[in-house]
């Protein structure tokens, strides 16, 4: 990225203090990953900016939270929709961390089943999945057995 | 204790298949045992399938045990609208064992984990009907006297055909198998099968037709070829009849070869071959009644 368009963007996001900056989303993923991580149903200040310019991805977006500091488990979530997705923990306006986003090796509830003829498309069922394969992506449902592949990939 | 439901195939083991086995002819020799004394089985069909219900049904009986149950969906509560998850608590509540057939896809495996008592599989859509392979298993040991080295014929739909992707995940398991897979190109093993084979080092061979090459078989696994499978109803009448086995195709076939079939049949094993001694599928059927008492038994720790 050239240095003007880095300026531009701390332009358009301000600083944190403390917490912290989930960089390199998918634009067009911005609200399935605030839904996963439950950013809507929390009180601490977060701003995005969306559909900032990304060589990598076309069209990114980025998310700030203040004040708060993700499980691995719990931020490894986004990883199914947002696989390049780059933290970066800040203390005192400081990054003391970066980290990279992991695909886990099984998902609970987050993706839906892509055969309509399973029972947790017909039922109230949260979903559960084995991950058989990272890249591409390849989830083996618990219940029907079925595999839902990165094409087929559904938020619920 | 964790309890021993049977949902998938694979949710036993080597040695679970053997103890199967093993209690099978057991039941064979002694089909009426009291084990089920005073217990009761939820039987619970949400979709029709009378031949596997009256199977079930008989097992039950010949241990001794009381059924209660589903037999007719369209007068149960599942029509009013009632979710599976309360049917299976309340069943819980009064049963020590479920079987139950459902039409969605992944249905048994969710009441197994509601469930505080074990389920037993006796279908879920197209997903899996593990019974049906223990039977098979069961058909083939009787008739070949082992589990391993045989060479098994799959034949007709193998793509969407849930009892041969079972019968092939459990026979797996025994050494020095050797696979034939004959079906059209629009039915052919999925890939994710033949990988298994792969991984386990374990021979397999693709082919069209099967009269030239029947004569090596041990095992002849017959399934029905539906005319809904193809999308082109062109290629379906091209291969019709190429999947339907004839009594002189048996003609110069191996004299401990036996022919298989799940049932019921359409056309797919001509009336011709029911006289043939090498005709199985009657016989296999009745194994279910001995297979089930083998699981239920299993299943409950009553052996
Ligand atoms: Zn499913």
């Amino acid at each position: 990225m050239k240095d003007s368009n880095k300026k531009k963007l701390k332009l358009k996001v301000s600083a944190i203090k403390d917490g912290t900056v989930i960089d390199h989303i998918p634009a067009s993923n911005l609200f399935d990953v605030i839904n996963i991580l439950g950013l809507n149903k929390i009180e601490n200040q977060i701003t995005f900016g969306t559909n900032l310019e990304s060589e990598k991805l076309g069209s990114k977006a980025i998310i700030k939270v203040s004040d708060k500091f993700f499980a691995d488990d719990e931020i490894n979530k986004i990883a199914l929709i947002a696989p390049h997705a780059k933290l970066n923990i800040i203390n005192d306006y400081v990054v003391t961390e970066k980290k990279i986003v992991e695909i886990p090796d099984s998902v609970q509830g987050i993706v839906k089943c892509f055969n309509p003829k399973c029972i947790t498309n017909n039922e109230k069922i949260i979903t559960k999945f084995k991950v058989i394969d990272k890249s591409p992506l390849a989830l083996k449902c618990c219940y029907c057995e079925k595999i839902t592949d990165k094409d087929h990939l559904q938020i619920i | 204790m964790s309890k021993k439901d049977l949902i998938s195939i694979t949710d036993y083991t080597k040695d679970d298949y053997l103890r199967i086995m093993d209690l099978a002819a057991e039941f064979e020799k002694n089909p009426n045992q009291d084990l089920l004394k005073g217990k009761v089985v939820a039987s619970l069909f949400f979709e029709p399938s009378t031949r596997t219900r009256l199977s079930f049904e008989t097992a039950i009986s010949r241990l001794g045990g009381r059924i209660i149950g589903i037999a007719d969906p369209g007068s149960s509560s599942v029509t009013k609208g009632e979710t599976l998850h309360d049917t299976i608590r309340m069943v819980s509540n009064y049963a020590d064992l479920i079987v139950m057939r459902h039409p969605l896809e992944g249905a048994a495996r969710y009441a197994a984990e509601v469930a505080s008592i074990p389920v037993i599989n006796a279908g879920d859509g197209a997903n899996q009907h593990p019974t049906q392979t223990l039977l098979d298993m069961y058909s083939i040991l009787k008739t070949q006297g082992r589990l391993d080295n045989i060479n098994i014929f799959m034949v007709g739909d193998l793509k969407y055909g849930r009892t041969v992707h079972s019968l092939l995940m459990a026979m797996s398991e025994f050494d020095n198998q050797i696979f034939n897979f004959i079906a059209p190109e629009e039915l052919l093993m999925p890939e994710e099968y033949k990988m298994h084979l792969r991984e386990k080092g374990i021979k397999y061979y693709e082919h069209r037709e099967f009269t030239d090459i029947i004569n090596a078989a041990d095992i002849i696994y017959m399934t029905r070829v539906q005319k809904e499978r193809f999308s082109d109803p062109i290629e379906y009448e091209k291969v019709k009849n190429v999947y339907i086995l004839r009594e002189k195709m048996l003609r110069n076939t191996k004299p401990n070869v036996r022919v298989l079939h799940p049932l019921p049949r359409v056309n797919e094993i001509h009336t011709d071959v029911d006289k043939s001694e090498k005709a199985y599928y009657f016989d296999q059927a009745l194994n279910g009644v001995f297979t089930r008492e083998a699981i239920i038994a299993h299943t409950l720790n009553l052996k």
